[in-house]
């Protein structure tokens, strides 16, 4: 496996999750490779809690199940470098690999109707887990799972060891599926829409769930979702990403008061907010996520943004850092507007962008909650 | 559905084509099965099939029943295949080439007699049930039910031996092992096709039942019949076959039929096998053919479904 | 229970259509009992003893009774009841189907497993390829290829029969495999093993087909499923998910198949028996059907009939126990 980058500087501690130059390619004969994630960096520091938001096709699940190893070995290329604890995760072998998913690093799926085993108990297949990773013996095993469940707020534990999946509501198998993930006490927690098929009411129930235990466990979480409302809860940091880069990082304050990207400006004003003034309306974003260009020569969201000109579709945008952000676009919304389009109104209006010289940080003063 | 699965994300990338418009399905389905080898391969062995056993007396090089090496054969000593007889001579000394070939004609008649008079009755069946419902429909398919209980060789067997040894009882008895099949499948298709947002459309428009299932329900609900059709056409080519092979057939000794071709030269196994081989070889070629061609049709018509 | 109940019916309206199959026999029951030897007068007195010159309803109901009991009257080739004929010769066609079912079940399940492991590879291809031949082809054939390149060509196994001529032993149960192994004997049983193989290969080979196809397709089908993600999540070891969760899981509709299988089985076995000379109900069939016996072939019909409903039934009780969402049902 190449490896780029030869290890961190010495005088800063290595994140915990350490991804650099990812690439992860669908390989089909007869057909052109398609990208999935596109020289991809992010890290994880220890203990934090980190959202990575796109939409579907963004390439944030198929990051999730390359970290994990769950990607297929067939018709997948994979690239680069992912550190998890200091320790190279690409290239181990799959025995290694299984020996590091379910203890180190655990995951939470999206459907909970579908990612559980019909045909097994609850109580065993939350109690595989601890077997195989912390050779629990049967009866202490079953004690623990009863813990477990009882952690995660699901009545009469004992008894739904017992009980089969179809015998659980959804809100109650997502929270069995959490009790799994968390059995062996990971260090790096991944969840992926864990809401997304949920009713709205169970779906905050759950994210109080997790929030809370992140925070009593010291997981480091890395929440993955379409949706910036559920982010804006949960996360210190969000990444946004887009066609398999990240296009837009920063604290959770900066981005949601000020986002400099079009897309992410445009995702946020696709979602409801209680701040926002009456009569705003939401704005989706135009166009569908398939309507990218390649990373190589251009920026990939240029078709569907309003502030792309000419130098969008000739150039990639390289990443460059703007204080607590890292952004990778020509005409951030902390520019003025390019020529091109000033008919076109920028999704967002949030009210006076200063035209201040570029690089400087441009918070608003309000922040959100 | 996220892009969590990455086998679905490589599928939905791979036919953006196919859902132009103008496009029907029966095109799209004739498209795929072009490509497909199973389904080239399927067409071959049938092309082959029905035009020998069309062609069988141009193509034979003698008659069924002309015994041109009668002087060669001996009880002990059947030759095998020689230039002068491709296939070798059979224990009376008829060429089995010709006899192989002609045998076609038997299989192709028995085969799709029987399939016509099954699909053709047990889609009525199906229809009636399917259109009825009610008690009717329960009792017709109670009666299939335990139609189905009787495997089908045994009920052909049983039928066959009602009917006496002739090449028609052979073709009900064959044809009536599938009714229930058909029946079954026209009626489920039907059912699904009559609850479909479709039909309940063109009831809201005022058409009247009977407009509703001859016009759009039946036609939607044939394609499934077709792939049965055909993937039945080999097993009663085998089934008549496996009859024959039991001595219920056609009396008439001069036609040739490979089941019986087989049963009749058991005796002759260490000496002339040839004399078994070549007709079984016949039957595989003819009930692959049409097993492959319905394979690869059930593929075409239904893009869901996964060999 | 309700499945047990609907048994009911379809024996019974079995019952009725085979009971009306003997009465529209070509000169009815009687003429067909006595075949050449009929005459007007000894029809009248078949019809007589049989209760024939009754009414139809009454004739069907005593036909149930004796049905019931298991009497199928008497057999016209070998003048025994019916019912005897087919218990003596019961064990050895159930021996070359257990071989036959083993033979497709032992193969097939592996098979489609490792090609749904191999998707779209070498073996994959071969094994549908496989599955396409093996149901295109006549069981009689590949016995009559499987009996002339092993038996006649290289003489590993025996052609035909169940038991080689120089062994003398009585059989207390009539299932040769096991009355050697019950009277301390050994070489019996492999004796009558080694003349199981190639019958029962032969008659399992379709099913092999058919079982590995499903098989395949079920494990793709598990294979994409998310519990099985869940699964892998969980770091559990190759051996777990694959036993636990994949097969566990893809089992479901190979059991269902299976038990289809035992009617083509028992079907398939007329052929079988026939191409190998063996000794089983099948081919006491295939006498009778020459012989024109129609009680035999009446009895025989019901009982595979009740044979084939039975398994059916016990293969959907099997599946309430693998899987928990049918048996709360």
């Amino acid at each position: 496996m190449p490896q780029e980058n030869p290890g961190p500087p010495a005088e800063t501690p290595e994140p915990l999750l350490r991804v650099r130059d990812l690439t992860v390619a669908f390989t089909q004969r007869h057909r052109r490779d398609q990208v999935a994630v596109d020289h991809l960096d992010l890290d994880i520091p220890q203990g934090s809690t980190v959202g990575l938001v796109g939409e579907s096709g963004s390439g944030k699940s198929v990051t999730s199940l390359a970290v994990l190893g769950l990607l297929p070995r067939r018709g997948v290329r994979l690239t680069g470098s992912i550190r998890f604890g200091g320790r190279e995760l690409l290239g181990l072998s799959p025995a290694d690999l299984r020996t590091i998913r379910g203890k180190d690093i655990a995951m939470v799926f999206q459907d909970p109707m579908t990612c559980l085993n019909p045909v097994l108990t609850i109580g065993t297949q939350v109690t595989e887990v601890l077997h195989r990773h912390q050779k629990l013996p049967r009866g202490s095993a079953r004690e623990r799972a009863a813990d477990l469940l009882d952690q995660v707020g699901i009545p009469d534990p004992a008894r739904r060891l017992g009980e089969y999946p179809h015998q659980l509501s959804g809100g109650m198998r997502q929270r069995a599926l959490i009790a799994i993930a968390l059995a062996c006490r990971p260090r790096l927690l991944i969840a992926d829409e864990p809401t997304t098929a949920l009713d709205v009411t169970i779906q905050a129930q759950i994210l109080a769930l997790l929030r809370d235990l992140v925070t009593d466990t010291g997981t480091t979480l890395l929440l993955i979702t379409h949706d910036l409302g559920i982010v804006a809860g949960t996360c210190d940091t969000v990444h946004v990403m887009y066609s398999g880069r990240i296009v837009e990082s920063a604290p959770r304050g900066p981005l949601f008061a000020d986002p400099a990207h079009p897309y992410t400006a445009g995702l946020l004003s696709s979602v409801p907010r209680l701040d926002a003034p009456r009569g705003t309306r939401l704005v989706p974003v135009p166009g569908s996520p398939t309507d990218t260009l390649p990373w190589d020569n251009a920026c990939a969201f240029a078709p569907r943004c309003t502030r792309a000109d000419a130098l969008c579709t000739d150039r990639a945008p390289h990443e460059r850092t703007e204080g607590p952000r890292t952004l990778r676009c020509h005409h951030p919304l902390s520019d003025p507007a390019p020529d091109p389009a000033p008919d076109r109104a920028p999704v967002l209006a949030p009210g006076p962008v200063p035209p201040t010289a570029t690089g400087g940080p441009n918070l608003l003063p309000e922040d959100v909650a | 559905m996220t892009a969590a699965d990455p086998a679905p994300l490589r599928q939905r990338a791979a036919p953006p084509d196919t859902e132009q418009a103008g496009i029907s399905l029966g095109r799209d389905a004739w498209r795929r099965l072009r490509r497909d080898p199973v389904a080239i391969v399927g067409a071959v062995l049938v092309l082959l099939f029905v035009a020998v056993a069309f062609l069988a007396p141009v193509l034979a090089p003698w008659g069924p029943t002309d015994t041109p090496g009668k002087d060669l054969v001996t009880p002990t000593n059947v030759p095998g295949p020689s230039t002068e007889h491709w296939l070798g001579l059979d224990n009376l000394g008829r060429d089995e080439l010709s006899r192989v070939l002609h045998g076609a004609r038997q299989s192709l008649v028995v085969g799709v007699v029987s399939l016509l008079f099954g699909a053709v009755t047990g889609s009525l069946v199906g229809l009636v049930a399917g259109s009825f419902g009610g008690r009717i429909d329960n009792l017709i398919m109670r009666l299939m039910d335990i139609m189905l209980a009787v495997p089908g060789l045994l009920f052909a067997i049983g039928l066959a031996a009602l009917l006496g040894h002739s090449l028609t009882s052979v073709m009900i008895a064959v044809g009536t092992v599938n009714v229930p099949v058909f029946a079954r499948l026209l009626r489920g298709s039907m059912l699904t096709q009559r609850s479909a947002d479709y039909a309940l459309a063109i009831t809201s428009l005022g058409v009247r039942r009977r407009t509703l299932i001859l016009r759009h329900v039946l036609p939607n609900s044939l394609s499934p019949v077709i792939v049965q059709g055909t993937l039945t056409l080999a097993t009663a080519i085998i089934d008549a076959a496996g009859l024959a092979f039991l001595g219920l057939s056609g009396t008439d000794p001069g036609v040739p039929e490979w089941g019986r071709m087989l049963a009749e030269t058991q005796r002759y196994l260490s000496s002339a096998p040839h004399l078994a081989i070549f007709p079984g070889v016949a039957i595989v070629l003819a009930a692959l053919g049409f097993t492959l061609l319905g394979e690869s049709l059930r593929e075409a018509l239904d893009p869901t479904y996964r060999r | 229970m309700r499945r047990l109940a609907q048994l009911v019916p379809i024996l019974l309206g079995l019952s009725l259509l085979l009971f009306f199959w003997v009465r529209s026999l070509p000169g009815g029951p009687a003429a067909a009992l006595l075949g050449e030897r009929a005459t007007p007068e000894r029809v009248a007195q078949i019809n007589r003893i049989y209760g024939l010159d009754r009414p139809v309803w009454e004739q069907y109901l005593d036909f149930l009774g004796r049905a019931a009991r298991l009497d199928f009257g008497v057999s016209r080739m070998t003048e025994r009841p019916v019912t005897e004929e087919l218990v003596s010769r019961f064990p050895a066609t159930a021996e070359l189907a257990v071989v036959a079912i083993l033979f497709a079940v032992g193969l097939g399940v592996p098979l489609g497993y490792l090609a749904a492991r191999r998707h779209l590879t070498w073996i994959d291809n071969l094994s549908v390829a496989g599955s396409l031949i093996g149901v295109a082809i006549p069981v009689f054939f590949l016995g009559f290829l499987l009996k002339y390149l092993f038996a006649v060509q290289l003489g590993w196994l025996p052609p035909d029969g169940r038991q080689s001529p120089r062994l003398f032993v009585d059989h207390p149960t009539g299932f040769y495999v096991l009355d050697g192994l019950l009277r301390g004997d050994p070489a019996s049983s492999w004796d009558a093993l080694r003349h199981l193989i190639l019958p029962g290969i032969a008659l399992g080979t379709i099913p092999l087909a058919i079982i590995t196809r499903i098989t395949r397709a079920a494990v793709l089908d598990v294979l994409h499923k998310d519990y099985v993600r869940t699964a892998e999540a969980k770091g559990l070891t190759r051996a777990v998910v694959n036993r636990r969760h994949v097969l566990r899981n893809a089992l479901l509709p190979v059991l269902t198949v299976t038990g289809l299988q035992v009617g083509l089985l028992l079907s398939g076995a007329v052929l079988t028996e026939t191409v190998f000379a063996f000794p089983g109900v099948g081919s006491f069939l295939v006498d009778a059907i020459a012989a024109r016996d129609y009680a035999v072939i009446q009895g025989f019909i019901l009982v595979i009939a009740v044979i084939v409903v039975t398994v059916n039934l016990l293969v959907d009780l099997g599946y309430g126990l693998v899987d928990p969402r049918v048996r709360l049902r």
